[in-house]
């Protein structure tokens, strides 16, 4: 199975705190964490996956051309996520629902694009995360350049944790073939940009296992390019933070790139128009449930002496997200024809303005008949 | 012997029979093997031919083609999947510097066999980069054959013609086209992959295009009738090289011109097709020759691809305007 000697890890299976040599420093980030912050990270998970699950029968509704699920992956994002401070600029997939509710996006705005309402969703400058990236990692060599602008503008490497800048990019094991992708890793260590490489690896890219993407664990993919580089139990929360707290704030203080794979899992289907018991065994799922994110830190939470209470809110505030997210859907109006010609370039141009021009006089003739 | 298919499926039997026939075929793309492919049109193909004829491979579509290339030095004969048309620009550098000039580069020593099968098109309502029609950047590119089918018919016979041809072809499928059924004929007769084709006669006006655009012109074209305009139907087939002796002879009966197209208008293929008839029926023309196009604008939010892909409404507001002249 995926995990390795490598594979970092905090949180066990079954809820409890593991002790190791190589852990310790991050075991010591951990319990520096407030029960306040230990308790958002369980919130996020859970409302992120019943966002995810009501996204999920809103397309099977006919609301949405396609939902694309990260269930199975709230752990890696959640922690991830919050681990990033918030003058990082983080580059998103396609997948990163929680990354996006955690730095404060409206989940609506997902919805939106996937719905066929948009192909962009939110201002990046506003929450510090760019927008969805459906062309496998690209992103990643935005997320490069961004952090090298990050360099030459000295806002790294001051010894600031609270003020220099980093960025973090993520993607999937699939993307890591791309070419785009190793360029942004040769970018990123020449320059040694501020900048971490976030893989989760969810062990598919659609129907094709990781095996065909690399014959040894990714994470040496980052070594290989002379970049210092982790593996990750992807499914604890904790280590997830901890490790990507480290990893960030190194590449924040001018030490260069890193890179984190995450090993996880997509519970789901890739996308809503996909049908996985074509390419893999219920046997393998049933031993990733067994690995769930969510009821490993539920375990570890109610060890720790968490009440039913806060269970019982965090599962109304997930149903409360589902049914506005439903609600607002349904009342969700197309967009107008300005979405296709107004912003095609910043300065004026002659030909989009005669077409847009042409387009509504020729709506008009049909007298709202269309 | 005639079966009622799905294009789907009628390539899916062309690429079958291609395997079957030359052991040099391989099939190569992202979850083409096991999945099938996202629309299904390799499925089955992996189990019966093994996983050396049918490769799922790592995701890289510039891999993909370059090794492509590579494996017809070899002596292969690979048809490679793009997943979607909006991916296939990782491997325009491998198409377009090294694909489409190997060729001459080798001066007759040897051929470079590669198909590179791209769905592409609108009307399936999916997200960004899923319903584009980049043709005219391959048609633009020398040494490169651009074929599209429109029908099952053709999906079955053209997609065999590519592969045996000794050249790079890029073959078009368009998406909205994948599930209807139509009429296809499993001899090996077959009609020439680049032979344009007069789909349906008429005398009043001409309508050309390829893909999706067929059945839309066709449509048009009905609705036409019952208001006393006879519209004559010419499916391109082939972008690269165009045969342009059935369009010609059409304009010459009829005078008047509409090419359609679900691409941007701006230097396209449409654009080459107005101004070669311009050349060469001029004396004929009665009317300016139009195009029907997608706007200049990236492809929008699937909430607006009505607006922007051309319809049966554009296509006869056009047809008005040629025969206002
Ligand atoms: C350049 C490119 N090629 C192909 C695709 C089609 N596609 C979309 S998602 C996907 C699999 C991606 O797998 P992975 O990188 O592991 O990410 P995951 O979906 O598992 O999160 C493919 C092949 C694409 N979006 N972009
Ligand atoms: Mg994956």
């Amino acid at each position: 199975m995926p995990y390795t000697e490598a594979t970092l890890q905090l949180l066990s299976i079954d809820g409890t705190l593991v002790e190791s040599d190589r852990t310790a420093e991050y075991r010591a980030i951990v319990d520096k964490l407030g029960d306040d912050q230990l308790r958002e990270f369980y919130r996020h998970m859970v409302t992120t996956r019943r966002f995810d699950i009501e996204s999920g029968n809103l397309q099977r509704q006919g609301q949405l051309a396609l939902w694309i699920p990260s269930l199975g992956q709230e752990a890696a994002q959640v922690g991830s996520a919050f681990a990033s401070r918030p003058q990082d600029m983080i580059f998103p997939s396609y997948r990163e629902h929680a990354v996006a509710r955690i730095r404060g996006i409206d989940p609506i705005h997902i919805i939106e694009l996937l719905r066929g309402v948009t192909n962009g969703g939110w201002n990046p400058n506003d929450f510090n995360v760019r927008l969805y990236t459906l062309v496998l990692g690209s992103q990643t060599l935005h997320a490069a350049g961004y952090a090298m602008g990050i360099g030459f503008d000295g806002k790294s490497g001051t010894g600031k944790v609270d003020k220099d800048e980093a960025t973090m990019v993520y993607f999937g094991d699939g993307a890591t073939s791309e070419g785009d992708v190793s360029e942004a890793l040769v970018f990123a260590q020449s320059y040694q940009a501020p900048i971490v490489f976030f893989l989760q690896n969810n062990q598919y890219a659609i129907s094709v296992p990781v095996v065909r993407q690399s014959r040894s664990p990714l994470y040496k993919r980052g070594e290989g390019f002379g970049i210092e580089s982790y593996q990750i139990d992807g499914n604890d929360v904790l280590i997830s933070y901890a490790v990507t707290r480290t990893a960030l704030d190194a590449a924040r203080a001018g030490e260069g790139p890193r890179f984190i794979e995450a090993q996880t899992y997509r519970l789901g289907a890739h996308t809503t128009s996909d049908d996985p018991t074509k390419y893999r065994e219920q046997s393998e799922e049933d031993y990733w449930k067994e690995r769930d994110p969510i009821a490993r830190f539920e375990k570890f939470l109610r060890t720790k002496g968490e009440s039913d209470t806060f269970f019982a809110e965090v599962k109304q505030e997930g149903e409360d997200l589902a049914s506005d997210i439903r609600t607002r859907t349904l009342t969700l109006t197309a967009p107008t024809i300005d979405v296709m010609f107004d912003h095609v370039f910043t300065d004026d141009h002659p030909v989009t303005a005669a077409q847009k021009k042409w387009l509504v006089e020729y709506e008009k003739s049909f007298g709202g008949e269309r | 012997m005639t079966e009622n298919l799905s294009m789907a499926k009628a390539i899916n039997l062309g690429l079958q029979r291609a395997l079957a026939d030359d052991p040099k075929v391989l099939l190569m793309g992202e979850d083409i093997g096991t999945l099938g492919g996202v629309f299904r049109v390799t499925e089955g193909l992996k189990k019966e031919f093994g996983e050396n004829r049918v490769l799922d491979t790592p995701l890289a579509e510039s891999g993909i083609v370059g090794t492509a290339i590579g494996l017809a030095m070899r002596g292969y004969r690979p048809v490679c999947e793009i997943q979607f048309e909006g991916f296939v620009f990782p491997a325009f550098d491998q198409i377009v510097t090294q694909l489409a000039k190997q060729t001459t580069r080798h001066q007759g020593t040897q051929s470079f066999p590669v198909v590179i099968r791209i769905p592409y098109g609108g009307h399936i309502g999916a997200v960004e980069h899923h319903q584009e029609s980049p043709e005219a950047y391959f048609a633009h590119t020398a040494g490169l054959r651009v074929i599209s089918p429109a029908t099952p018919n053709d999906g079955f016979h053209m997609i065999q013609q590519a592969i045996t041809s000794n050249d790079p072809v890029i073959f078009l499928e368009p998406k909205a086209r994948y599930w209807p059924k139509g009429d296809v004929d499993m001899s090996n007769a077959a009609a020439p992959m680049h032979q344009s084709r007069v789909v349906r006669t008429g005398t009043d006006i001409t309508l050309v295009g390829h893909g999706a655009m067929v059945a839309m012109m066709l449509d048009a074209a009905e609705v036409a009738q019952s208001e006393g305009v006879s519209i004559e139907v010419v499916d391109l087939r082939s972008l690269s090289p165009i045969d342009y002796d059935p369009i010609i002879a059409s304009v010459q009966k009829t005078g008047r011109l509409v090419v359609c197209q679900e691409a941007p208008g701006n230097a396209s293929v449409g654009s080459e097709i107005a101004s070669t008839v311009a050349e060469h029926a001029f004396y004929y023309l009665n009317a300016p020759v139009l195009r029907v196009s997608g706007f200049d604008v990236p492809f929008p939010p699937a909430n607006l691809e009505g607006l922007y892909l051309p319809d049966v409404d554009r296509i006869l507001d056009a047809v008005d305007r040629a025969r206002g002249y």
